[in-house]
Order: C-alpha cells, then structure tokens, then sequence
C-alpha cells in the first residue's frame, strides 16, 4: 500500500510538499518523492493540479460483509435515566437506516428500566435490544463491552453509533478493538453512499484545523460515536411502534476487572452549559480571574450559563467544565456570545451549531467575526457591563 | 550574537529561559505588587538544578563554573530581577564556603545549598557601614569553644528566609582592617533575629531584612578560614559575585528592549508604527549595541575568571560597573519608548526601571567599582616599563 | 512498580496555519512538541514512582525524529525509552497503533501500570488507550484525575465522568489515560537533560515485537482517510457600527426580534 509519484506528471512545483501534514515529501532533482512518514493520508492527491499523484488501490470490501444489516445506536443511561444523546442519535441514525433501507436498533444496558425503552421506540427505534441483568445497572467498562460487542457478534449491524461521552470513550473503542473494526470517534457529520453500503464519518483533526472524512470499507460494523448536541434530538411521538426485545445475559462472561466504590456528581451553581440556550464565553481578552465577573453579570443578567475558551482555562482564569471547544465542551444553544474571544479553528469547532453567534473583540481581523452572526469591534469591558445593564433596566421596566 | 557556547551551556540557557517565561513571567507583577517572596519558583529553580551550578559534584552541585552561572542569572533576570536576586544572593552567601571552608564546614552547608534545600545570605552591610566597609561594629568575641555575636547587619538580601548566614564581624578592634573574621550562622540560633522586612522602590519580591545578633553564641567550628581574615574573605568572595549582578543587569536590559521593541511595532502613531521613526530607531540601536556589549564583556570576564587568575578585581568591577550603569540607561530609555504606557503599572516596564536602581548600588556601588578598578590601574600600571606591552 | 507511559510527538497544531489559496495546512516550520495531554502521563509516571518506587520507562511509536520527544521525557525524569518506528507502522490508525504498542508493551514482561494521555492533538480520537486495553485484556480506566492508591494488587482511583466522578477500583495490571487535572508536569532538570542527551534509546522494530504484519500499518487499519478539507464557518456577519450604546442597543433588539430573550 502506497503513495504512488507519476514522473512523468510531476512537474517538481513542491505544492505537495508544503501541504504535507507529515512532512512526508521532498522534491529531489526536481521531482516529488515520498518519505517513510508518509501516512497516506491523502492531502496531497487534493491539491496536485497536474494529477502526478496517485494511491495504490484500497481493497475492494470483503464479500461477506454485505451479510451485516442494520443501523444500532447505543443508548446510555446514567441511573436509570436515558442521556438526551441517544435521543438525537436515533434522529439520525433514522436518516441513515431509511436511506440504506434497513431497521434502526437501540441497545439498552441496565436493570429494571423498561420505561426507558419505551421511550426509544416513541423517539424512533424500530427495535430496542435490552439486555437486562443486575450487572449492567451502573457502567462497569468491561461488562458492557462484553454484552455489546456479543450482541454485535450475534445480530450482525452494519453500522453501530454511540455518544462520545464520558462513558462511550470508554468502552466503545475496546468494543471496537474486539470486534477487530473501525471506530471514528467525535464525528461532526454523519453520512451515507448506499451503493456501496459505507459510512461517511466526518469529524475536525489536528485542533479542528481541519476536517477529514473516513471510511471503514472492509470491516464490519462500522462504528463510530457522536457528542452531544452536534446533532437535533428526534421527536417524540407516543404513536410509533416498535419491537423491545428483553435479553439476559445468557452466560456471557463479563471478567470484571474494575469496581465502582462511590459516584460522585459535581454540579455547577452555574447552569451545565452544554444544557444551556444562552452562553457568554470570556477568553484571553478577559484578562484575568477577577474580570470575569463581568461575563457572569451578562450570563445572569440573560439566565444563561458561561462558557470560556482555552486560553482562558489555560490562564486558569476560570476552570476546565467551562471550557467550549475542541478539547472542552460542544455547545449548540440558541445565543452564543463571545467576548474577547479570537476564534481559533478549535473554539469554533465546539460552538458553532450556534443558532446565533455574537462576537465583541477589539481586534477587527479577529477570524471570531466570519462566524459571526453578529459582530461588534469594541471594547468589551465596555460593551459588555452595558448590555448587561441594559438588560437589567429592560426587565425592570417590564415588572 | 552567537558566542559558541558548549553544549552544556545552551542547556542551561535554555532552561533557565524556559523557567523565566513559563513560571516567573505570568507572576512578576503579582509578586512584585504583593512583595512576595518567589517560594515556588525557588523550589522551581531547586528542582532544575540551577543553585548547585558553581558548586563542585562532590558536594552535590553540578560542577560548572561563573559563566554558567551567569548564563542562567542572565536568562532569569530577563522575566525579573527580584527572582534572580534571589538566586544569585545565594551564592553570595554560599561563595565564602565554598573558597575558605575547610572539609567539614563544605560537607555541612554546600550540599543543602546546592540542592536549593536551604538559601544562603550574605552579612557585611551594616547602617554605619555602606562602602566603608571597614567601619563595622558587629562584634564576635572568642569565648571558650564558642564566639558570641552582638550587633545589627542592615538590608542583608534574603534575610530572614536563608537558612544559611555567612557574617563579617569584629574579632579584634585594635587591628583595624586585619581584625574582622567570617562566620557562618544558621537561622533559630538563639540570639539571632530579624528586623523588619524593609519596603524597597524596586526588587520587591526580594527579600531584604536587618540581622540582628544579642548575645549570639556560635559554635567556634564556624569560623571560616583564620580570624583577620574577614575582609579580604569578603572582597574575595564579592569579586567572584560581582558578575552575577552584571548578569542582572545584561538579562533586565534585554527584557526591556524586548518589551520596548514589541511596543515600538504596533504602537501605530501618525499612520505609521513608531518603529519607522528615527528617533525610536536610534534609541534603540544604542540600547542594543550597549547590552550586547556589556553581554560580550561579561562572558569574557567569566572566562577569564573560571581560569583561575591570580587577581580578578579590575575586571570583575568593570563589567558590574558597566552593565548595571547600562541597565539603568536602558530601561529608562524602554520606558521613554513606551510613553505613557511605560509609566503605567499595568505595563512591565516601570517595574523594570524601578528595579534596575539597586544594580547600581548593591554589592559595592558604581561609584566604589571606579575606585577599585583605578586602584587596580594604578598598580598595573607601576609595573609596567614599556608602552604598548603585552 | 513498573510502568511505561505511551507518548506521542505531534505538530503543534495551536501554530498551524492553513493556506488561504489551497485551504490546506502549512506544515512548514511547525515545531514538534510532545502530545500536551502525555505530558501529564509523563509526570504522573514519575510520581508513582517515587511514591512506590520502580521505574518508567516511555514508549512511542513514529517516525526517526520521535526519538526527541522520547529524550524529553528523559529530561523530565523518565528512567528509560524505546522507540517503536518501523516502515511497516506507517498509515496506522488508532486500531494498528494500539496493536502495535500492545505488542511492544508485551515485551517488557511484568508491568505494572501503563498510562496514557487522554488524547493526542493531532488526532483527537482518545481511542489507542482504551483499545491498548482491551488487547491486553488489562484492567482499564479512562480519564483518570487522581490516583488515590495502589494496593493489594489494584489501583484506586477517581475517574471523571461528564457529571461528576466515579471512585474506582480497577485490578493490576491496569491501563489509565489521564486528564490534565490529574497534575501539574515539572520541568526538564538539568541532570535530567544530561542525562536525556546521553542515553542510548533502543529502537524496535515490527519483527522485533513479533507483530503480525497484516494487523499493522496500512493493512492493520479498518478506517482509512477519504478525503481532508478545511471547515468553512459561514455566517451572516454583519457588523454593528456606531457608539457603545447604539451598538448594544441595537444588539439587544436583534435578539429580542428573534425571540431568544
């Protein structure tokens, strides 16, 4: 497997090279030759405009593989209690199971909650998988990649989606190392090519610098998790049928290596922003810990939560639960106001399924402002104490 | 400019740089509004190995000599000099052990020197004794097998945090500049206290206390060397030091001229950075051909005296001297760069001029440096027979 | 105790920019760096052992130049490295890469703990940790903030979960990915980098580790990259101009016309 040079093409222009993520090309007497560290990932192909470059064939998938029916989605629970991403995973994994024809399961985990399963199928599963067991009550990472990854053995989905929460970065990609296939974690966009049976996993790279699509092509299932909020939750409606099928665990060996002795909830005195419809976000523009005071008036003054971006969390000006981005929280509420917040690729990528954006910075080439559905260039310190007066004065006048 | 440093050397600049922007930049200004001693970066500095530098391997330090020494003040000094104070105060302390210990005396203190376990300080100033230094009063009288201390040591650097004191008393009062004698003292001897925490224009974050001895009673094991021998212990000990404070100096300049250049390109005046004005543009050159000179003479001064010559005190003046008058001139001509914002306490740089002062003070004052290296023409220049001899 | 922390060199993509002509990323003259996030699994390597004593030895696979970061590690306090690189390695994604470190980690007979960082910033997958697990079949735990004890052969600790934390208690030999609230990392000492520079830092090979060449590299990686593009955030922009107060004003009816307050 390789990354072919077509001599005769390369003209040696070096655009290759300077795309290279890896550093993997070097133009020697005035051709392109690829080095060790080439990880084929194909930047290069994109940009060559003489079509010098090539990949050698992926294999075409194995025959078998088209006996793998059926779109699953994961639906976690966290004491007894559904978590509103199965709910937006259903929304689309019912897109995907419609365009490839096939039915969409859920797979429920726990202990005495058929409730809950009925609630998937009024949020679209056309079948619930709930393998009910006193074991499988609490997340214990080993238990349930056992009973997962044997169900998967079992029935055979073509396509298995998950949160990217906590509890499905833990146990979803040793289900996927199990079961020997692809996993694509944090997906941002999710799609389909029927012909082919393949999954489209879109999701940001390199700080969100980026964004690449994989394919899984010869293994199946194909897996991948989402995070909460990147995708709508689907309707609910009571009328929907659907099929809930109770397992045990039918002797299924769980070899529990770990323990949970105590859980412990950490909630906020400020509402948990990835619930919230508002968010202001203060980043280095803030200045300090003390200033941040002024993000929190205007969050309170509009019953909204604050959120900070990395260079704020980093300053330690405020902590880590508040930090939206890449490697913090994805938020999609209705108003997202950032204030001396620049932009950079990473914040945006965990904000912008914003339904309205607000950004105020001092700087006016500040890439926030092309995200922007509103921008103010000003002074926050000003700026912001007033909107937050001016909203204060706005309520009391309709009192 | 590249001065060929070894291998060894660039790590120590490059570590020591790392510390200053990572750990004692962010908390400059804090430390030095507060007056806050810098513990957690003593700790730092301890963990990174950096107060053993001069120090030999047999006692736990790192072996090197003056230049890496002053490579690493320089390089602090560049976030703050009340850091590298700090530092370099003690080896002020740890010096006179270091050159006129005897086995015992080394074993003792330099180990926990050179692991940054426990700082050193120096006592020779006194508030009758400036750069009279041969006017001290402290007062060490020989009594069985031990000595008893009284007297006051005014604005002793890391006085009241160092464990470890060397002391220039009196032993005999009749001999004149022959009768002072070095000690070393450690902090909780009983007679031995601490005046107020003095409250400075600059170098906040350094500590500067008053010692203060009432009937001290020290071992006899703490004489260092002979007695008689305090003074020339002390100017011994202040020429090998006299670099570290040029280092200050080299390191403070660089950091305003960093600051002032940052500033001079994006402060936009009259359509255009200030950068692009003559004015701004010659300042600047002669603020940095000034550092870099002082830069190229102090590594030179350093390598000179890591080779053990027989008299180091002309160069070792010169070059405090030179780079702490340059300092001064430096960061007040940053913060005429930077205008209103260099007065500005949001800003770095009237700290920074607020705090090149004391270079040109501390450690014998510039104007005691230019008695020194005159006396030293002086007597080179008696023995010399020729013009123009090598 | 004997550990080995998987680390990763990567770009640092915090400097990383992207072509404004080609919309593609410049990797010209973007510094290597050791992963962020391992660096706290250097550091907490390094306090288990001098909490319980042993030794750390850091593993990384990559290309020749990888060995740097390795000597980083070094510098900080890590007793040993290895350095896994290998033509064969090359395309991996996380399922070939965990298999390859798994294979390596073998090698070092009786381990103890094994600890990664939670994600590497290149990829952002926080998946090679959790699959090194599974291939071992090692106790696992994902996002560790603190290590509270390690005793009668497991290890007690605090996993943070989206709400809040678990305390847990996973058997030995364990695998761990850790968070950046689990420490603060030290820095390099200068005998440390001393001793970085002088250490000979053995490189293994895919036959070396008795790797089977269709699970690495290339061939070992169900997911492949079908294409890279650059994100494209469209926005109406407009720009509110004018005085403080119009700005605001003008503002706070824009939301109130939309019905979000």
């Amino acid at each position: 497997m390789a990354l072919l040079v077509c001599k005769e093409k390369c003209t040696g222009c070096g655009v290759c090279a300077q795309t290279c993520p890896f550093d993997a090309i070097d133009i020697v007497n005035g051709t392109a030759v690829i080095k060790a560290s080439c990880n084929l990932c194909g930047a290069c192909i994109e940009v060559c405009e003489f079509e010098a470059l090539q990949m050698e064939q992926i294999e075409a998938p194995v025959s078998d593989l088209s006996t793998y029916r059926g779109v699953w989605i994961f639906a976690e629970q966290r004491g007894g209690v559904l978590s509103s991403v199965a709910m937006e995973l259903l929304n689309e994994g019912r897109k995907l199971a419609d365009r490839l024809g096939v039915s969409l399961s859920a797979v429920l985990l726990g202990h005495e909650i058929s409730a809950q399963a009925s609630i998937l199928v009024a949020h679209g599963a056309d079948r619930v998988l709930f393998v009910d067991d006193p074991a499988l009550k609490d997340f214990n990472d080993d238990a349930y990649t056992a009973v997962l990854a044997d169900l998967i053995r079992k029935e055979r989905p073509e396509i298995v989606l998950s949160g990217a929460t906590a509890i499905g970065r833990s146990f979803i990609p040793k289900v996927a190392a199990r079961l020997g296939t692809g996993l694509t974690a944090d997906c941002t966009a999710l799609d389909v090519d029927p012909g082919k049976r393949l999954l489209l996993q879109t999701r940001p790279a390199w700080g969100g610098n980026i964004l690449a699509t994989i394919l899984c092509p010869s293994r199946r299932p194909q897996m991948a998790t989402v995070r909460h909020k990147v995708f709508k939750r689907a309707d609910q409606d009571e009328r929907r049928k659907g099929e809930i099928e109770r397992r045990g665990l039918n002797g299924i060996s769980l070899d529990l290596k770990s323990q949970v002795i105590r859980t412990v909830e950490e909630i906020e005195n400020t509402v948990n922003i990835t619930e919230a419809d508002i968010i202001v976000s203060g980043g280095r523009g803030v200045a300090s810990k003390e200033n941040f005071a002024v993000i929190e008036d205007l969050a309170r003054a509009l019953g909204g939560a604050v959120g900070a971006s990395r260079g704020a969390v980093d300053a330690e000006w405020i902590s880590y639960a508040h930090q939206v981005g890449q490697t913090g929280k994805t938020v999609c509420p209705k108003l997202y106001i950032a204030c001396g917040i620049s932009g950079a690729v990473q914040h945006l990528a965990g904000m912008q399924s914003s339904e309205v954006i607000v950004a105020v910075n001092k700087d006016p080439d500040a890439p926030i402002f092309k995200a922007a559905t509103y921008g103010i260039v000003g002074d926050l310190f000003e700026i912001v104490p007033l909107m937050t007066r001016r909203l204060k004065e706005m309520l009391e006048g309709t009192k | 400019m590249d001065y060929l440093l070894t291998e060894e050397q660039l790590m120590i600049r490059d570590l020591a740089a790392q510390i200053a922007r990572e750990k004692i930049l962010p908390v400059r200004a804090e430390l030095d509004e507060k007056e806050e001693f810098p513990w957690e970066i003593v700790r730092v500095m301890a963990d990174a190995d950096l107060f053993g530098l001069y120090i030999p391997e047999e006692y736990g330090g790192m072996g090197m000599n003056s230049l890496e020494n002053c490579i690493a003040i320089e390089q602090l000094s560049r976030a703050c000099i009340a850091v590298s104070v700090t530092f370099a105060a003690s080896g002020l302390g740890a010096y006179p052990i270091l050159i006129f210990g005897n086995e015992d005396q080394k074993k003792k203190y330099l180990p926990r020197i050179a692991k940054g376990q426990s700082l050193a300080a120096f006592g020779l100033t006194e508030p009758n004794a400036g750069s009279d230094a041969g006017g001290i009063q402290t007062t060490a009288v020989k009594d069985g097998n031990s000595y008893i201390l009284n007297g006051t040591k005014q604005w002793i650097t890391n006085g009241g945090e160092a464990e470890i004191y060397t002391i220039i008393a009196m032993t005999d009062k009749t001999r004149g500049a022959r009768g002072a004698s070095a000690f070393i003292l450690e902090k909780g001897t009983p007679g031995f206290k601490f005046g107020k925490k003095e409250k400075k224009m600059g170098i906040r974050a350094s500590a500067t206390r008053e010692l203060i001895f009432e009937d001290c009673r020290i071992p006899a094991e703490n004489l260092l060397s002979k007695e008689g021998m305090g003074f020339i212990l002390a100017m011994k000990t202040l020429d090998k030091t006299r670099p570290g404070i040029a280092a200050q100096g080299v390191g403070l300049a660089q950091g305003a001229i960093d600051e002032a250049i940052a500033y001079a390109r994006t402060r936009i005046q009259f359509g255009k950075p200030i950068i692009s004005q003559q004015a701004i543009q010659h300042m600047i050159a002669d603020m940095v051909t000034q550092t870099e000179a002082a830069r190229a003479l102090l590594y030179a001064v350093c390598k000179y005296m890591d080779s053990n010559p027989k008299n180091i005190s002309k160069e070792s003046a010169m070059i405090k001297l030179f780079a702490t008058d340059t300092a001064m001139k430096v960061t007040t001509d940053a913060v005429q760069i930077m205008g209103g914002y260099g007065y500005m306490r949001d800003y770095p740089l009237e700290k920074m001029m607020r705090d090149a002062k004391i270079l040109q003070i501390y450690e014998g004052t510039n104007q005691i440096q230019r008695n020194v290296i005159g006396l030293e023409l002086i007597k080179e220049y008696a023995g010399k027979k020729e013009k123009i001899s090598v | 105790m004997n550990i080995v922390v998987c680390i990763k060199q990567v770009p640092d993509v915090s400097d990383v920019r992207i072509n404004p002509e080609t919309h593609t990323l410049i990797r010209e003259g973007v510094p290597s760096i050791i992963n962020p996030f391992d660096m706290y699994a250097i550091e907490e390597g390094i306090r288990l052992r001098e909490r319980f004593g042993g030794k750390v030895t850091v593993l990384t696979m990559g290309p020749p130049q990888a060995e740097a970061a390795l000597r980083d590690a070094v510098s900080m306090g890590a007793d040993d490295a290895v350095l896994l690189s290998d033509r064969a390695f090359a395309g991996s994604d996380t399922l070939a890469t965990s298999y390859t470190l798994s294979m390596a980690i073998r090698k070092f007979g009786s381990l103890d703990v094994v600890i990664c960082g939670k994600q590497a910033i290149d990829g952002d997958t926080a998946q090679v940790g959790p699959e090194i697990a599974e291939n071992l079949q090692w106790g696992f735990a994902a996002y560790v903030r603190k290590i509270e004890d390690i005793a009668d052969g497991s290890i007690r600790l605090e996993r943070l979960m989206d709400d809040g934390y678990d305390i847990l208690n996973v058997r030995l030999p364990a695998v761990i990915t850790v968070v950046k609230e689990i420490n603060r990392p030290r820095l390099p000492s200068l005998k440390g980098k001393m001793q970085a520079k002088k250490m000979a830092i053995p490189v293994w090979t895919a036959e070396q580790i008795g790797a089977d060449p269709e699970r690495v590299g290339l061939k070992g990686s169900p997911t492949k990259v079908w294409k890279i593009f650059t994100p494209e955030f469209k926005r109406k922009g407009e720009r509110i101009e004018g005085e403080p107060r119009a700005q605001v004003d003008r503002l706070i009816s824009e939301i109130r016309r939309l019905g979000i307050v």
